[in-house]
């Protein structure tokens, strides 16, 4: 069975915002649009992002690590939102296991997103629905478009590539392979809930040098270096030894 | 999904930053739907960043100028009160007054523009009209980069270099550099960890891209020169240095006359004197050669120089090679004594110097590219020394600015780096002679009236008899670039203008022409003060500064003080050109240009800037702009493009894709009337591979310095050494000594010159920091640009709003303790200049002497369509008021302020200011201070929205 997932390599985003704003551009002119912005133009603005890019830092000083982390609905095996909603709007569909919500049956009650506790729901105020990422389910089986066309927003928009997308359960896939080889991990497992989506950490690469790499024999200051020498006139051992 | 179904997607290039990515522009019912990054760009490869994503709200937003504005009689400046005029009034006022400005005296007339991508143009208006007053924003960004690299290597990063991370095993970067390049970064970044190699960032606050380095170190604001002369230091004293790279192809080996009697002394001996005084360096050096213990011409058959020691020439005089010299510079700027100036630890010091010293030697890259060099010497092979470097405005914004960054060009040069693979890389059209060939007028005639100013406005002096000045020393022009105060200000000093003008100093002008440039509030420093003297008036009640025109697309700060506004499109609705002329686009393996083209129709009145000054330089007949007969020989903008040759018959244009009349010529050709169409049907970009032989080592590639001059890109193809030792530094310090035959400085900046333009490079404490009590202002306060908003003109933007609204004052978590300031307390921040009212922010990402904020988040009340208790202007703040644009010197009862600047370069120091920091008293409002009267929205905004439901198309994007 197909999972469809984002795996979000940490250790190469740079917190740029692209997949945020490229997601909001896309989605906003689609089926699961508009989404809303309130005061976009006065205090306290605040909109509709299916996707957003939390930054903190670990750590005290000088040991200390920025971490840019960007999170989207994780479209979990057994999402806690889906049970909830009291009229089925919530689903996670069986051929792909994208988790979406259609809005003609949403009231906008709020019992999923208390329910999931990655608070990757985002109630739409004006229209008074639900909205989450749908992994671009638009953009991904259109067959109008090119297969590199045929990814998630965000994905497409990724200036370092930190957004991979795939299927997790094909073992042979992009990103099965890179949670298994990079560590990759889910958000709280704890909660049961099986994340698709997964995380990409941190790795850090260290040169070691060795005292001797420093000692070379075609060190050029042997080439250049002039050891002195005495003056000729100097007095030496040959002046008065006589044997 | 019919409604899915994109009606129209047309190709253009993205200006929501500077970096100018290909886009894709998808339009439904004549709206935008989705703009993505195009595939097929060289650039960007398909990618796109958070702003391009968000042009959609940049085109529709209420901040909009949509017609041509006066500012109403008896208003006062600042205080947005327009009307709205016809474009057929405004180019009458605008002809009438510019054409008697013209007719008496040219310099007068002063235009500076914010961005720098269009100085082909604007330079060449200004040029043709006769002002030497012009400049783009390179003198308050980042000029010491761009003048301490191409006056060491004849290169310098972005447009012109850049580190080739596609090779390299290190990568160190040093200071803010997130915005050149933007997504280009990004992508080599990404590939270059996934790669393995091992990314070092060197940078007071661990933010953007310093966030995913495999080591962050800590290091004080405006002390990088100092860490570098360390590592110059444990370099050269380990033997980490590429000998046969210096030996070659730097003048490491160059004997210099060190009599310190002489009048020679500190020049390069020569054999002779050279045929021609041209802009390339001749071969006639010397070396010491190694075998027979005699000088020699450089490069002479089978000789080999010493680098360092001491040598007698026949008649006595002592000479030294450059090597030597800089190795007695750098003899006392050990890790110990670095340690005590940047705070980091000697260790760290050294252990970064092995890092790189070892990896460039022992990682060595060997590519089978057969190549010949400028003597004629075959190689088999290209190799490399897999260190690369990148810093921008981190290094550059600090008065120390120049000549740290002559040691980062003499570091990456020790290590063997430059237009190798692995190392830094040059784009066409560099590298160039060092200094480049263009040279400022070099005398007052060179303005007259009703002529072209005979001269490039901005040009690259080689000695003091270029420089800008009049009989007594004096400057020129407003800015006082290219005078004795700021030399080498290849940039102009664009953060001078406003208060030079304003004070008269060296003169008076009549009409300011301000493009794209906030100068009332974030592109200027003491914002407070610039905005009294827009308004200033002096005893007739007359305006100091007389006439001030302002081009841009946004109700801004400075529109506010204009007289007249000329409303201009967006980057969707323009015809515009990254050109070769210019500041082009170009790639590591060769030259690249490309075009915008209008996918919108223009809104309201808007008219391109580009138009704007055609339609001028027609109206007032400028040269260049008129057939013979006098006529309007450009019917507009793109006729101009494809039909205007900077010399009749010379076949170079603003593009160098398909010229020649049908289109088959590249680079050099007639114009082409179909050239717009053949850019549009190839994803508006031009890219022209250079074969690989002529990919690295162009410093002294033959075929490709050929290749260089055939096309001419460069004049002359002699080989550009590596200038280790600055002769060209050493002509200025030579005068400020009195010697030699060239101009010599006014007395009182003859100590200036003489100390700041040292041949070798040298670490000194920034200006303002040996202005300053530094325990009376402890901190050093710094600005970065977020990502989101870098290089844009965003806080307008609906979406990126919402992802910065306001910014705060970053403060180490520790520092803030100490003073009993707790996260997100209210405080001042205070310099010597001013004070601002803020938030603290606690951080464990920041070295304990720095304060940092996001720059230009911060707006005035009213501005860019925002409504008035917009967080921009509430809680958000700007640094600028505490960063002043000069630095005051009194001399003998004499005013002798200089601008707050490198003493080389003129480049704006705004790294250098220095804070202390405060909680608010009690009873102290939760606002930010200083706060100015709201600005109304002019005639002509569309009205804000307070819901907005994007959605493209006929359902109502705009509604």
């Amino acid at each position: 069975m197909t999972q469809l997932a984002l795996v979000i390599d940490l250790n190469v985003c740079v917190g740029c915002h692209a997949c945020v704003t490229n997601c909001k551009e896309w989605n906003t002119s689609g089926p699961a649009g508009p989404m809303v912005d309130q005061n976009p133009y006065d205090k306290d603005p605040t909109g509709t992002f299916f996707n957003r890019v939390q930054t903190f830092e670990v750590g005290e000083f000088p040991n200390t690590e920025t971490v840019h982390f960007p999170k989207s609905c994780l479209h979990c095996e057994e999402p806690p939102c889906v049970p909830v909603c009291p009229t089925g709007a919530s689903y996670k569909r069986k051929e792909d296991g994208i988790v979406l919500v259609d809005y003609d049956k949403c009231i906008g009650c709020k019992y999923c997103s208390w329910a999931c506790p990655y608070g990757a729901r985002e109630i739409d105020e004006h229209q008074r629905v639900m909205k989450k990422c749908t992994l671009c389910v638009d953009r991904i089986y259109d067959t109008t478009m090119t297969a590199d066309e045929r990814r998630p927003a965000c994905v497409r928009a990724c200036p370092t590539s930190a957004r991979l997308f795939g299927d997790i359960h094909d073992p042979d896939s992009e990103v099965s392979k890179a949670i298994r080889e990079n560590g990759g991990y889910a958000l709280m497992p704890e909660w049961g809930t099986q994340p698709a989506n997964h995380y990409l950490p941190r790795r850090k690469t260290n040169i070691r040098i060795r005292e001797d790499e420093l000692e070379r024999a075609d060190n050029p200051l042997k080439i250049d270096s002039q050891l002195p020498k005495p003056g000729k006139a100097e007095p030496s051992l040959d002046d008065v030894t006589s044997w | 999904m019919t409604q899915q179904s994109v009606q129209e997607v047309k190709n253009t290039t993205c200006y929501m930053c500077a970096c100018r990515c290909g886009i894709r522009v998808h339009l439904r019912d004549g709206e935008v739907r989705y703009i993505d990054g195009n595939p097929d760009h060289p650039l960007n490869k398909g990618v796109i960043c958070a702003k391009g994503s968000s042009g959609i709200m940049k085109q529709y937003s209420p901040a909009r100028l949509t017609q041509p504005l006066r500012r109403k009689a008896g208003a006062e400046r600042g205080a947005g009160e327009f009307e709205p005029i016809s474009w057929e009034e405004t180019f009458t006022i605008l002809t009438e007054r510019l054409g008697k400005i013209r007719a008496t005296d040219p310099k007068k007339f002063a235009l500076f523009t914010g961005r720098d991508q269009m100085q082909a143009l604007t330079g060449m208006f200004a040029r043709q009209f006769g002002t030497p007053n012009y400049a783009a924003h390179g003198g308050f960004c980042s000029v010491n980069m761009a003048a301490g690299m191409i006056y060491t290597i004849g290169g310098s990063f972005w447009e012109f270099g850049g580190p080739d991370l596609d090779r390299a095993k290190l990568f160190v970067m040093i200071g803010t550099a997130e915005d050149h390049h933007s997504n280009p970064m990004k992508m080599a970044l990404s590939k270059f960890k996934r790669d393995g190699g091992r990314f070092v960032s060197i940078n007071p606050v661990r933010t953007g891209y310093s966030a995913i380095a495999d080591e962050w170190v800590p290091i004080r604001p405006g002390t990088d020169g100092a860490f570098l002369l360390a590592v110059i230091h444990e370099i050269i004293q380990k033997g980490l240095y590429d000998r046969d790279f210096l030996v070659q192809y730097s003048n490491a080996g160059e004997l210099v006359n060190v009599n310190e009697t002489s009048d020679e002394f500190g020049m390069f001996l020569r054999t002779e004197v050279p045929e021609e005084e041209a802009c390339y360096d001749p071969q006639d050096k010397l070396w010491w050669d190694r075998t027979t213990n005699q000088p020699v011409v450089t490069h002479a058959e089978g000789a080999d120089p010493f680098l360092l020691g001491e040598f007698k020439m026949k008649d006595g005089t002592p000479v030294k090679p450059s090597f030597q010299l800089l190795l007695e510079r750098v003899k006392d700027y050990t890790p110990e004594w670095a340690e005590g100036v940047t705070g980091i630890p000697a260790d760290t010091i050294r252990r970064l110097a092995y890092e790189m010293g070892v990896t460039a030697r022992d990682q060595r890259i060997e590519l089978p590219i057969a190549w010949t060099d400028s003597w004629g010497k075959e190689h088999d092979t290209v190799t490399g020394n897999p260190v690369a470097f990148h810093a921008m405005r981190g290094l550059a914004a600090h008065s120390n600015g120049f000549q740290s960054i002559r040691a980062l060009a003499i570091l990456m040069s020790l290590l063997g780096t430059i237009d190798r693979p692995g190392g830094f890389r040059h784009k066409v059209p560099f590298p160039r002679p060092i200094p480049p060939c263009a040279r400022p007028p070099n005398h007052p005639n060179a303005v007259q009236p009703n002529k072209p100013l005979d001269g490039m406005a901005l040009g690259w002096p080689a000695d003091p008899d270029d420089l800008f000045v009049d009989e007594n020393g004096g400057p020129v022009r407003i800015d006082k670039g290219f005078s004795w105060e700021y030399p080498l200000s290849v940039h102009g000093l664009m953060h001078n203008a406003i208060t030079n003008a304003w004070r008269g100093d060296p003169y008076k002008i009549d009409t300011l022409l301000i493009f794209m440039a906030n100068m009332a509030w974030n592109s200027t420093m003491n914002a407070v003060e610039v905005r009294k003297m827009l308004n200033d008036k002096d005893e007739n009640g007359e305006y100091k500064i007389p006439f001030i025109v302002v081009a841009d697309a946004f109700q801004s700060e400075m529109t506010a003080f204009a007289d007249l506004i000329l409303p201009d499109t967006t980057y969707l609705e323009r015809h515009d050109v990254m050109s070769l002329l210019d500041r082009p686009i170009s790639e590591f393996d060769g030259p690249v240009d490309s075009v915008r083209i209008p996918v919108l129709p223009p809104t309201g009145q808007c008219k391109p800037f580009q138009e704007v000054l055609i339609e001028l330089g027609s109206r007032l007949k400028l040269p260049a702009f008129t057939t013979k007969d006098g006529q309007r020989k450009y019917r507009d903008y793109p006729d101009f493009i494809v039909n205007y040759e900077t010399e009749p018959g010379s076949g170079i244009g603003f593009l160098a894709g398909w010229r020649g009349r049908g289109g088959e010529k590249s680079l050099r050709g007639e114009p082409n009337p179909n050239q717009w169409e053949m850019y549009a049907k190839n994803n508006c970009v031009f890219h022209h591979e250079l074969p690989k032989s002529y990919q690295y080592m162009r410093n002294w590639n033959q075929g490709y310095l050929e290749w260089s001059q055939r096309n001419r890109i460069t004049r002359y193809a002699e080989p550009i050494l590596i200038n280790i030792y600055s002769e060209v530094l050493m002509r200025f310090r030579q005068a400020a000594q009195g010697k030699g035959f060239s101009r010599k400085p006014p007395a009182h900046l003859a100590k200036r010159v003489e100390t700041f333009f040292d041949p070798l490079p040298f670490y000194y404490d920034t200006l303002e920091a040996q202005a300053t009590d530094k325990h009376q202002y402890p901190l050093a306060a710094i600005t970065q640009r977020p990502m989101a908003m870098y290089h844009s003109w965003d806080s307008q933007n609906a979406w990126l709003r919402q992802i910065h609204a306001h910014n705060l004052l970053y403060v180490n978590a520790h520092t803030a303790r100490v003073q009993g300031i707790e996260d997100g307390d209210w405080i001042w921040v205070e310099s010597q200049w001013g004070k601002v009212k803020c938030m603290a922010k606690h951080s464990e990402a920041v070295e304990p002497g720095t304060v940092w904020t996001w720059n230009a988040i911060g707006k005035a009340a009213g501005a860019w369509g925002l409504t008035p208790d917009a967080n921009e202007s509430q809680k958000g703040f700007l640094l600028n008021h505490l960063i002043s644009e000069e630095l005051p010197a009194c001399e003998r009862g004499v005013d002798r302020r200089v601008s707050n600047s490198d003493p080389i370069t003129g480049q704006a120091a705004w790294y250098d200011v220095r804070v202390k920091i405060y909680k608010v008293g009690a009873g102290e409002t939760a606002v930010t201070e200083p706060q100015f009267p709201p600005l109304k929205p002019y005639p002509g905004q569309v009205e804000r929205k307070s819901i907005w439901n994007y959605f493209a198309g006929k359902k109502g994007g705009k509604q």
